[in-house]
């Protein structure tokens, strides 16, 4: 059963004690956060703290150890929940099927679920890349386009589903810092025109202060800290304060401190 | 090989229980299905030639030898159209075909394409594997019966021309009419199609369990095209058998 098209709004995804081990290897140790509906959540962490391997929990392409995962109330792992909740990832590579043009690519879901006819179909494909900057590029492979490009034209199908729940993976790994703010502005506006609930994982430090509702910090599978912005910035924990205030030094001034 | 037999059995299982979807799918089935002919037409002629040929090669002179060279025909006739021709295209098709669906879906697996899929509700058995099973299970019959005549006429060709056996073609083509009968053309034929399932399934597993990047793409075509050889020769046996009586 395919997702009935309404108009696009924000859900309540809950978090609650997720474990997840490789071999092992505990990657997840007891996760619990709650995202309202229409809020920008971002969450950061160093990379290998569990942060993809979360998105792909809440997704619903990773099953947890131990643990639920609940939007609105539905837990993910109910086989329902496709169809009542319209969800979206977009990848930190794009993740576009490189046999297709960058049209029919976004064209992808509505195609394959018959939920339009042609004609509408490259009606809102024309719309979604335009919405994203890229309406030169519909007939394009996506071996043609930069990095940037690819990720915005991952958005334009992300937005193709009207999805309740977005969730980035990295949206500003690869990019420029120009590209970057772009790429920040386009998840802040998307958010505000269709109240969509947003879920960012990244660790670029000035895409999460500058678009966030509240920021959660993960590291080893744990939550470090979670709040405004404001109050992360504040917030007294070394890991915390080592993961925020990093930066780059040349040797001899290191040699100097 | 044997330890993910019965992922790949499930996955077979799984791409029949789809099969009411398969008109939904018929424009990627039409687009595989073309790949695989305009692939390896030239080939399999190339191949059934030369293996007619050679097959009235080893025969014929000793056959001429001893006062039967009424049997050429048909035993070249019976042999490529039971055994030959199904066994040697669908070992071509593994290399040429097999080879190319798993480096494709096991590349989609490892640029998460595949993940992309599921994350849009698009079932990858529907999209990719449906598809190429089908367009698999249509044209690797259709290329045997191209190829057992191609191997006959080679088999003819090299009777007529061999200063050993100097079969004319009228007479290598009597011979063989009287002694083929449709059903060993058939018997191939359904041989074909059960070695056609293999690849295909076989190929569209090991690209969907491709894992640890771009060097597991090249460990899946090598497990791919192994994988369906051993299996299209242990089958070979197994059917013949079956349909020996």
């Amino acid at each position: 059963m395919n997702p009935s098209h309404q108009p696009a709004y924000g859900v309540r995804l809950e978090v609650r004690g997720l474990h997840k081990s490789f071999d092992g290897q505990e990657v997840l140790r007891g996760l619990d956060f709650v995202v309202e509906p229409g809020e920008i959540f971002v969450l950061m962490g160093p990379s290998g703290s569990g942060k993809s391997v979360l998105l792909k929990h809440l997704i619903g392409l990773e099953a947890p150890d131990a643990g639920e995962i609940l939007i609105n109330g539905d837990s993910i792992m109910t086989p329902e929940i496709a169809a009542k909740y319209r969800m979206a990832l977009v990848f930190q590579s794009g993740a576009l099927l490189n046999s297709l043009t960058v049209g029919e690519n976004v064209g992808l879901y509505l195609r394959e679920h018959r939920l339009k006819t042609p004609a509408e179909i490259a009606r809102i494909v024309a719309e979604k890349l335009a919405d994203v900057g890229l309406a030169d590029a519909i007939q394009k492979m996506p071996a043609e386009l930069s990095g940037g490009m690819k990720k915005r034209a991952a958005i334009a199908r992300a937005l193709v589903i009207e999805p309740q729940l977005i969730l980035y993976d990295e949206p500003t790994s690869e990019l420029d810092p120009l590209s970057s703010v772009v790429m920040g502005q386009e998840i802040w506006k998307l958010n505000q025109r269709t109240g969509v609930t947003s879920l960012v994982v990244t660790h670029d430090r000035d895409l999460a202060f500058g678009i966030a509702d509240r920021i959660a910090v993960i590291d080893e599978g744990r939550i470090l800290a979670i709040g405004t912005p404001e109050s992360i910035k504040q917030f007294k924990d070394p890991l915390v304060e080592k993961f925020l205030k990093a930066d780059f030094k040349r040797e001899t001034q290191i040699k100097s401190l | 090989m044997f330890d993910n037999i019965g992922q790949v059995v499930l996955l077979f299982w799984r791409t029949l229980a789809s099969l009411p979807v398969a008109w939904r799918q018929r424009e990627k089935v039409f687009e595989q299905f073309f790949e695989i002919g305009n692939a390896s037409l030239l080939m399999v002629c190339v191949l059934a030639f030369f293996i007619g040929g050679v097959l009235a090669l080893q025969t014929g002179p000793a056959l001429v030898a001893r006062g039967l060279p009424s049997a050429v025909g048909g035993i070249v006739g019976i042999a490529v159209a039971k055994e030959l021709a199904p066994v040697m295209m669908a070992i071509l098709i593994a290399g040429r075909i097999g080879s190319a669906m798993a480096a494709e879906i096991g590349s989609m697996r490892v640029y998460q394409e595949i993940d992309a899929l599921r994350t849009m509700n698009i079932n990858p058995i529907h999209y990719l594997v449906l598809p190429r099973v089908v367009a698999m299970a249509v044209a690797l019959p259709m290329l045997v019966v191209f190829a057992i005549l191609i191997g006959w006429f080679g088999g003819a060709t090299v009777a007529a021309v061999n200063r050993h056996m100097m079969i004319p073609y009228a007479a290598y083509f009597g011979d063989l009419r009287n002694m083929v009968e449709l059903k060993d053309v058939a018997n191939g034929v359904f041989k074909s199609f059960c070695f056609a399932l293999i690849i295909g399934t076989v190929s569209c597993h090991q690209g969907l369990t491709t894992m640890d990047g771009p060097r597991g793409i090249g460990r899946s075509v090598t497990k791919a095209v192994v994988n369906s050889i051993i299996l299209i020769v242990m089958f070979d046996y197994i059917l013949t058998r079956m349909l020996l009586h």
